[in-house]
């Protein structure tokens, strides 16, 4: 069963709304037990990077949730702050991220741009890089809805799923294995979102 | 493409749907629950819900209502109406709402716009400003509904808000709320120009055409509007309405072609 990780952050209730109207089973788990009998995982997060490490590093699932990633290899998403989590490091912090994919994440503010409204707030085009299958059926016209000021920039160009232009052409989406990653909101995002979330249910 | 937001605002009352003219004579239009199911299936871009009695009478959000909301909407969701404390509005963040919007509270208390944005994120702290004009033509912020006047001008309210930690303003016209008859544009392209936070404006949409005027004059901007999405006709009769994807894209095409051949972008 595919299980939402509620450490205290993130719309768990639009997940588990969004995979009901997919006839898919989902479970919600806050300590390490409940995510016993799980066969994916979604890692949402909002708001600041560091608050939301340790959230997770201190409910309670954070060694097991290494375990199962890194030896189960379970399929993971992360979503917004929680793709940004993924990193090695964060701009935005000082606690290291998760690391399950190198990289680190910048600020948009970095670009210096004076003319770059932030955060990045609305619907924006998304370019997926074509290897992988989180983006099936969304090759054309696809949109999700962003709201973020800081963006995961990769260490391995081949880990980049899609792109998304604001400012600069940004890395929007991550790959590298079982273990993914989207900066924009799929349970905010109409149908693309749900086929998004069909298809991570579905790897 | 970022593109610009076109975004149904809807006003709530003892739990009813309703829509106010100058922010008085509020008519009942409908169950917000049935009206969030319908901008659903339209796939509206986000929607504005906001408790006008709340802070008018001293009350607490009524937090059963904005779960429900919260639970119902497959948009982006941003919910306003008696929030005082940073307290308040994780809590209301909690319930699965992208993003509180505060009026009242931080008009009087400014400081409180950065105590919420350290608790959930700038990008989640959204700053609405009332604005009314004077008999003499000066713009100033009101709260309570219109009637108290905070003696500031929008643009220093503003200002004041993106330096605090506001993710977003909402620039809401007093005297054009329920009129239908276009945007307040001057009023949002000097607001534009004063900020680099993303910008909602409300207040006087009547047809897609002002949707256009205010995107050909501010570009990636947000538009909302209550009336025109909930009434039809010359009678205001009550039915929902939201424009295709395709007519969006029509429309934010050609008025972004407009703003680079008036040399505005």
């Amino acid at each position: 069963m595919i299980k939402i990780i509620d450490y205290g952050l993130g719309n768990i209730l639009a997940f588990q709304n969004m995979y009901k109207r997919l006839n898919v089973q989902v479970g919600i788990a806050r300590t390490a037990d409940d995510l016993s009998g799980a066969t994916k995982l979604v890692l949402p997060g909002v708001g600041a990077f560091d608050h939301a490490m340790e959230l997770l590093d201190g409910s309670g699932m954070r060694q097991r949730l290494d375990d199962l990633v890194l030896n189960e290899r379970l399929p993971v998403i992360g979503i917004c702050v929680g793709m940004q989590m993924l990193a090695e490091q964060s701009d935005e912090g000082r606690l290291p991220g998760l690391g399950w994919i190198r990289g680190e994440v910048k600020g948009f503010k970095s670009l210096q741009k004076r003319d770059l409204l932030l955060p990045h707030m609305g619907w924006n085009d998304v370019q997926p890089t074509g290897r992988t299958r989180l983006f099936d059926q969304l090759h054309t016209d696809s949109r999700f809805y962003f709201l973020h000021s800081f963006y995961f920039e990769c260490a391995r160009p081949e880990d980049v799923a899609a792109t998304s232009t604001y400012g600069k052409e940004f890395c929007c989406a991550v790959e590298a294995g079982n273990i993914h990653g989207v900066q924009f909101h799929p349970e905010k995002s109409h149908h693309y979102g749900a086929q998004l979330l069909k298809n991570f249910s579905e790897l | 493409m970022l593109r610009p937001r076109i975004i149904p605002c809807l006003l709530v009352q003892d739990g009813g749907l309703v829509k106010t003219v100058k922010f008085k004579e509020p008519k009942y239009v409908g169950d917000p629950n049935n009206a969030v199911k319908i901008f659903n299936e339209k796939e509206a871009d986000e929607l504005i819900v906001l408790d006008i009695d709340a802070t008018a009478q001293q009350r607490e959000p009524n937090f059963r209502l904005i779960s429900q909301f919260a639970a119902e909407c497959r948009m982006p969701l941003c919910y306003g109406g008696g929030i005082r404390t940073a307290e308040q509005a994780k809590r209301i963040i909690g319930l699965g709402v992208e993003k509180v919007a505060i009026s009242a509270a931080a008009v009087a208390d400014p400081k409180l716009i950065s105590r919420i944005a350290e608790e959930v994120g700038s990008q989640s702290v959204v700053v609405v400003l009332d604005v009314k004009s004077s008999l003499f033509g000066k713009q100033e912020v009101w709260t309570h509904n219109g009637r108290k006047n905070s003696g500031k001008s929008p643009v220093e309210a503003a200002q004041e808000a993106e330096v605090l930690g506001a993710g977003e303003i909402v620039i809401n016209s007093i005297d054009r709320d329920g009129q239908m008859k276009g945007y307040d544009v001057a009023l949002a392209t000097r607001l534009r120009a004063a900020t680099r936070l993303p910008m909602s404006v409300l207040g006087g949409a009547g047809s897609l055409q002002d949707i256009g005027e205010l995107i050909a004059a501010c570009g990636v901007v947000g538009a909302s509007a209550g009336s025109f999405f909930v009434f039809k006709g010359a009678y205001r009769a009550v039915l929902i309405s939201y424009p295709t994807q395709a007519q969006k894209d029509e429309l934010i095409r050609t008025s972004l072609h407009q703003r680079v051949g008036a040399g505005t972008a």
